[in-house]
């Protein structure tokens, strides 16, 4: 049977130039970056190039970048850094969040609050999952540590307007973060027009290796590390650095950067057809997320009265590699908190589906999926 | 291909049903239904614990065969658990499984497992079907005209046709039970040959929904007032003691009555009206006679007339023989031909000829 993938913002395939780069450094090239002999000082390199490939497209420092394990690790090394060096500098107690962040950020919060009595409050957001930078800043207060409002959402795609939420906070003097780990494999990253004092990436949303993330920090950022051991990483992120992902990530992060432009144009004709071919033809269904402020790859939907799960599952028998806000592989659907956050009921929100695109997606992969997407969701409806 | 949807569980048993399918040429398709579990005790329920569903996706994997989970807790939780306490509450001993097996596997599942363009659901029950003129024990073709018998397992020790007396033609006719041609030796055999890391693991046991707990203490935390004590007479009406709530006796106990006495006494009936446990010396033990309602006949409908059958009352007692008489609405008499000791309200009696189950219903 034939596979079609489309489930992108779930994981890429690894670029073959990323694993060309990568290769030598399992082998030949294994030194350990902190030590002092010729092996390190090469491994030490080859990490140092790969930050100033990350920095130069983030347009920023090449010491702003922190190398992590993944886009969640970056994402709890900011909050629970920032919050916890908000405190002790300032005494600063308070944490503002979007309520349709990735997990990573909004589990690491309620942590916070939880353990170390941080007073979390989540901002509205619109029926798109949007916030609103004026809802922001009546929220702001002089004791808040941290700001975190997600780029680009990966359950509905819909992007935040990062920049305007960046300015207000930044000219408070409160630390703001975005975890851009949909979003940099689709938009352009500058973390000064974006306004940010932290950012996450995640390597393998776009075609680099899975293991390995960074994290963005404004230099003057204070940030306790939340694993703590040798000095790696300017003392914020304690252990060896995995120096093949490292110098994969950086490659990958290049040339999607690079050609992102031509990827947007190919990926957004193809999530619009088929938008518009499902929203035209299957009853009973609603787009989730912004209809154009979105990633270009990203279509997601509900369907009232289809448990998404099941849906999936008929669709991968069918060949179609798909997700779903609510999907579990453990067979414990959990309504999701972001198709909660967007006011939806339960006859409709356990009834997601999300189709995302890449590189490899081709006009004749959407129209074989657009082929049997009505009769599964008819058949899933009589399901009871 | 012809697609089969295996349920599995993690177990020994439907890890080589998928196999074995999967060897004779399906395109096989694992299935495991999350089940619901008491508030607390959500890892616990022994049929699908993580731990559970991780071995049945590993079993999966490494049979290359897709496997997905199904979330049944909801219909689960309102049809057999409440099947289970409502059934305690009104004084009889309800057997969740059969509910389970018809209502779940057979119903929710089946559904789940035909929408998705499967010809049959196979499970890991030890029985055997056969269509009249068809010998070929492991396909039976829909297409084929006449009813599907349902058969005792070649192991009698682990035959399971007492559970799935509840079936109907329309399940059978998508039913697969390929271990029902084994011993459970060969079973664990094959479990090995097939190189399945599962062969060793032993059988499940009890109530899956109860983990680690007693069924009285979740009788008492989901129907506090089952609890009740009360008196314990004889059949002349003497009180010879206390007991802790009616629903923690069977009928033929022995211990735990904590009546002094010369010779042992033992649960008789249980009076739900005055909340006494009945019991007696062991000759008052015993009824040659009962009624059963509900009554799932498996080629679909009664016999015209009264029939000699083995009947089993329950799921591990010995069959034995009498005389089932059909009566109206589905209910059948069966009157035994020697005293039977233990015949328990709400658990099922099924009645067997030789090999061939016939059906079953739940006694009164």
């Amino acid at each position: 049977m034939k596979h079609i993938y489309l489930d992108y913002a779930a994981t890429t395939p690894l670029h073959p130039q990323v694993l060309e780069a990568m290769l030598p450094y399992f082998s030949g090239e294994f030194g350990n970056p902190s030590s002092v002999h010729h092996y390190g000082q090469r491994a030490d390199h080859a990490v140092e190039l790969a930050r100033e490939t990350i920095a130069a497209q983030l347009g920023c420092q090449p010491h702003e970048i922190i190398f992590t394990s993944c886009g969640s690790e970056s994402d709890n090394l900011a909050l629970r850094g920032a919050a916890w060096a908000a405190r002790e500098q300032r005494g600063a107690n308070h944490i503002l969040i979007s309520p349709v962040e990735h997990h990573a950020v909004s589990q690491t919060a309620e942590q916070l609050a939880a353990l170390f009595d941080f007073d979390l409050e989540y901002l509205p957001v619109d029926e798109y999952g949007r916030v609103n930078p004026a809802e922001l800043a009546q929220r702001l207060r002089r004791d808040t540590a941290i700001v975190s409002v997600i780029h680009a959402n990966n359950e509905i795609g819909t992007l935040n307007p990062v920049a305007e939420i960046g300015a207000i906070c930044r000219q408070r003097g409160v630390a703001v973060h975005s975890d851009s780990v949909q979003g940099a494999a689709h938009l352009p990253i500058d973390v000064n027009t974006l306004n940010v004092d932290l950012l996450s990436l995640g390597a393998h949303k776009f075609y680099g290796p899975k293991g390995v993330g960074a994290l963005y920090v404004r230099q003057g950022t204070r940030l306790h590390p939340s694993q703590t051991g040798g000095s790696q990483e300017f003392g914020l992120r304690a252990g060896t650095q995995n120096v093949p992902y490292i110098v994969g990530m950086a490659e990958a992060f290049k040339l999607t950067q690079d050609h992102l432009d031509a990827h947007k144009a190919h990926l957004s004709s193809l999530r619009d057809h088929l938008i518009g071919t499902i929203l035209e033809e299957i009853p009973d269904v609603r787009l989730t997320g912004h209809p154009v402020e979105r990633l270009p790859n990203h279509a997601s939907f509900v369907f009232e009265g289809v448990d998404g799960n099941h849906l999936l599952m008929m669709l991968d028998v069918e060949g179609f590699a798909c997700s779903s806000g609510s999907a579990c592989k453990t067979g414990y659907p959990e309504p999701s908190s972001v198709l909660s956050a967007l006011g939806l009921s339960h006859s409709w929100g356990l009834g997601s589906l999300r189709v995302t695109l890449g590189q490899h997606s081709t006009a004749e992969d959407v129209t074989a999926f657009l082929a049997v997407l009505p009769r599964l969701v008819e058949q899933s409806r009589k399901i009871i | 291909m012809t697609k089969v949807v295996v349920a599995m569980s993690g177990g020994v048993d439907s890890s080589v049903t998928a196999a074995l399918l999967k060897a004779q040429g399906y395109e096989v398709i694992g299935m495991m239904m999350r089940l619901w579990s008491e508030p607390g005790n959500e890892a616990e329920n022994r049929c699908c614990t993580i731990d559970a569903m991780n071995l049945a996706r590993r079993m999966a994997a490494q049979l290359d065969i897709p496997f997905y989970a199904v979330d049944a807790k909801d219909v689960f939780r309102s049809t057999v658990v409440q099947y289970f306490i409502d059934g305690y509450a009104e004084g009889i001993t309800p057997n969740p499984c059969l509910l389970c097996n018809r209502r779940i596997r057979w119903e929710f599942l089946l559904q789940r497992a035909l929408a998705i363009g499967a010809e049959f659901m196979a499970t890991g029950h030890y029985a055997r079907l056969r269509i009249e003129g068809n010998e070929n024990p492991a396909s039976h073709q829909s297409s084929v005209i006449g009813p599907i018998k349902l058969l005792k397992a070649i192991d009698d020790n682990k035959d399971q046709s007492y559970v799935l007396h509840v079936l109907k033609q329309e399940q059978l006719e998508h039913a697969l039970f390929p271990l029902g041609e084994y011993t459970k030796p060969e079973v664990r055999q094959m479990a090995r040959e097939f190189g399945l890391p599962v062969a060793e693991r032993s059988d499940s046991q009890d109530l899956c929904f109860l983990g680690n707990g007693t069924y009285s203490d979740f009788l008492i935390r989901n129907i506090p007032e089952i609890a009740q004590p009360g008196p314990i007479i004889n059949a002349a009406g003497d009180e010879l003691g206390q007991h802790n709530g009616l629903a923690f006796y069977t009928i033929g106990q022995r211990r735990g009555l904590g009546i002094a006495a010369a010779q042992p006494y033992y649960v008789i009936r249980k009076e739900t009206g005055r909340n006494a446990l009945v019991v007696g010396m062991l000759d008052e033990l015993g009824q040659n006679e009962l009624l059963a309602h509900g009554v799932n006949w498996i080629a679909g409908t009664p016999p015209e007339n009264p029939i000699r059958a083995e009947i089993k009352i329950r799921y591990k007692a010995l069959p034995a023989w009498g005389t089932v008489t059909p009566m109206e609405n589905g209910r059948v008499q069966v009157r035994f031909d020697e005293n039977l000791r233990a015949i328990t309200p709400g658990q099922a009696a099924v009645f067997y000829a030789g090999e061939v189950c016939l059906g079953g219903g739940i006694i009164e």
